[in-house]
């Protein structure tokens, strides 16, 4: 009989058609989700409370990872240019790799991990216990007052925090250059900075936003679609932050490609 | 007119020819009933037979694979979900397990709706403590949902679906799990909200002696507390009684019809 063939093409159909609609659902999240922006009503107050868990709150961590990722990246970059007598070029080395690429990956992933989970979880639980249908039930959509904070709230602070980590990571790198490779600290910052365009300053900035994005929307999907109890929450917990990561490192190859596509070879 | 057009404009909530199915499961197979304006109807049926599906889709949290439901003289079926959310405040629910929002006090639970609507502060907290006192919650206003027992939050729950003074209340099994002390003051709860802001209702219940204590009780003013109705009284209680099976109406009636139904599953279903 033609049973097993059956069902496994039944089950790779349903599979399938689990996926695409899931691809859609969360297409309808992130759009409905932006688009709330630019209508009544705005929840300011969770706007900020939002900043303040995701901006304030993941100080800390982005301080630490930029300034460990900017001196081992001196470190580094400075055994490969002593090779060829280039150690002075080390500043401009550990900018270019912190401000382009780095800062705004580092930050985001750091954040992800923080923070995709930590929506997932939150509006997880929210979803089992039906609060998100009581929600609905009090006349408040869900996806403006939830996801629509979180969304501005990690865009907006993660411009700034890989604002900082990149120049948490230029000071690591010169503590480095000052203490391992004895170089002169002012050579270091004057090319550090001077190497830098209005390109890698922009790719570099347009990054954290387009991440945020993702760390936000992808939290907040897999929240909203928890089911099965707690063991349910866990499990979304878990995907949010693979799949948020995964995608901002596949994100982040075709940004770079494009950008260098439209602003010139560098 | 047309009978059904004109139902469906001066009933609370019309279900016509509803059906629901969860991948191979049918929970509602052409389910059709009507509730009046300031009735109370009692939904009965085993676990699972469908009944917290029948209160989310009145509300729209869910959507039928087909039939036609009209709440207040609006077709939900045909309605989008941002369109829903403004007859969504017409309407209360009290769900099975309470669904308190665990990161706010009960104050904030219980404003919330109000707060939305922007209503001014001090209307907010008045209106926040009188829904309260309702329940006779008062004392609670800064603990978090965390802190209290499952009577507690069912009651605070109740008082976050009337503040807005809704135009009809959906229960969900609020007696569930409770004493019988608790329950009988959440059922005298019901009853004075019915008979006290006239609120049409559905109450999905698994204790039939609520059903009845509903069904044969009214409440006086001057007591404050519900009495039973006095034998002969021209009034009655506005409340029936729906059984469902097999996603289908199996019985629909008063009180007196539903304690000498012949049908053997509704006898079995009735004794204790
Ligand atoms: N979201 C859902 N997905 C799949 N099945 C569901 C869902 N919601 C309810 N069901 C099923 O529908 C049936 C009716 O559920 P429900 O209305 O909650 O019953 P009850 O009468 O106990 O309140 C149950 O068998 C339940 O398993
Ligand atoms: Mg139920």
């Amino acid at each position: 009989m033609s049973g097993v063939p059956y069902r496994m093409a039944f089950s790779l159909t349903e599979s399938v058609k689990g996926n695409v609609l899931a691809v859609q659902e969360y297409s309808i999240l992130s759009w409905r989700g932006l688009a709330n922006l630019f209508s009544q009503p705005r929840y300011l107050g969770d706007i900020l409370q939002q900043m303040d868990t995701i901006g304030v709150g993941s100080l800390p961590i982005v301080i630490l990872t930029g300034f460990f990722t900017g001196a081992v990246l001196a470190l580094q970059s400075a055994n490969s240019l002593a090779r060829f007598g280039a150690l002075s070029f080390t500043g401009q080395l550990v900018s270019m790799s912190m401000v382009r690429e780095l800062g705004p990956v580092l930050t985001s992933l750091m954040v992800a991990g923080r923070n995709s989970s930590g929506m997932a979880s939150e509006l997880g639980s929210m979803q089992v216990t039906e609060q998100i249908d009581a929600m609905r039930a009090l006349g408040t959509d869900p996806i403006r007052k939830l996801v629509t904070p979180r969304l501005t709230a990690t865009m907006f602070m993660l411009f700034f925090l890989t604002i900082l980590s990149d120049l948490v990571g230029l000071a690591g790198g010169s503590a480095i250059a000052l203490l391992l490779l004895r170089l002169d600290l002012n050579e270091y910052w004057t090319s550090a900075w001077q190497t830098l365009r209005y390109a890698d300053i922009f790719m570099g900035l347009i990054k954290p936003v387009l991440f945020g994005y993702i760390i936000a929307t992808v939290g907040c999907y897999y929240g909203l679609s928890a089911k099965g109890g707690t063991q349910g929450v866990g499990r979304a917990t878990t995907q949010a932050v693979v799949v948020a990561s995964v995608f901002i490192l596949a994100v982040d190859l075709f940004v770079t490609r494009l950008l260098m596509v439209l602003l010139g070879p560098l | 007119m047309d009978t059904a057009i004109q139902n469906r404009e001066e009933k609370a909530v019309v279900f016509e020819d509803v059906s629901l199915r969860f991948d191979e499961q049918v929970v509602l197979d052409g389910l059709s009933f009507e509730l009046d304006h300031g009735a109370t109807k009692v939904l009965l049926g085993v676990a699972g037979s469908g009944k917290t599906t029948i209160l989310k889709l009145t509300l729209g949290l869910m959507r039928p694979d087909s039939g036609r439901i009209t709440v207040l003289g609006q077709e939900v079926t045909a309605m989008r979900e941002t369109d829903l959310f403004e007859l969504r405040r017409r309407i209360g629910m009290v769900f099975q397990e309470s669904a308190l929002f665990d990161s706010q006090t009960v104050e904030g639970n219980v404003a919330f709706r109000l707060l939305e609507e922007k209503v001014p502060e001090a209307e907010i907290q008045r209106r926040v403590s009188e829904a309260l006192q309702f329940v006779e919650m008062g004392h609670t206003l800064k603990l978090f949902p965390a802190e209290l027992s499952g009577g507690m939050r069912r009651r605070v729950a109740i008082a976050r679906a009337i503040v807005s003074n809704p135009e009809v209340l959906l229960y969900d099994s609020p007696t569930a799990g409770l004493d019988p002390v608790t329950a009988t003051t959440i059922v005298e709860l019901l009853v004075k909200q019915r008979d006290v802001y006239k609120t049409s209702a559905l109450l999905v219940t698994h204790r039939l002696q609520d059903a009845f204590t509903m069904a044969t009780h009214v409440f006086s003013h001057e007591q404050n507390r519900m009495i039973p109705v006095p034998p002969g009284a021209s009034w009655d209680s506005k409340t029936s009684f729906m059984v469902l099976k097999d996603g289908r109406k199996l019985f629909e009636g008063g009180a007196p019809e539903i304690a000498n139904s012949d049908s053997e599953y509704i006898r079995e279903y009735l004794s204790p």
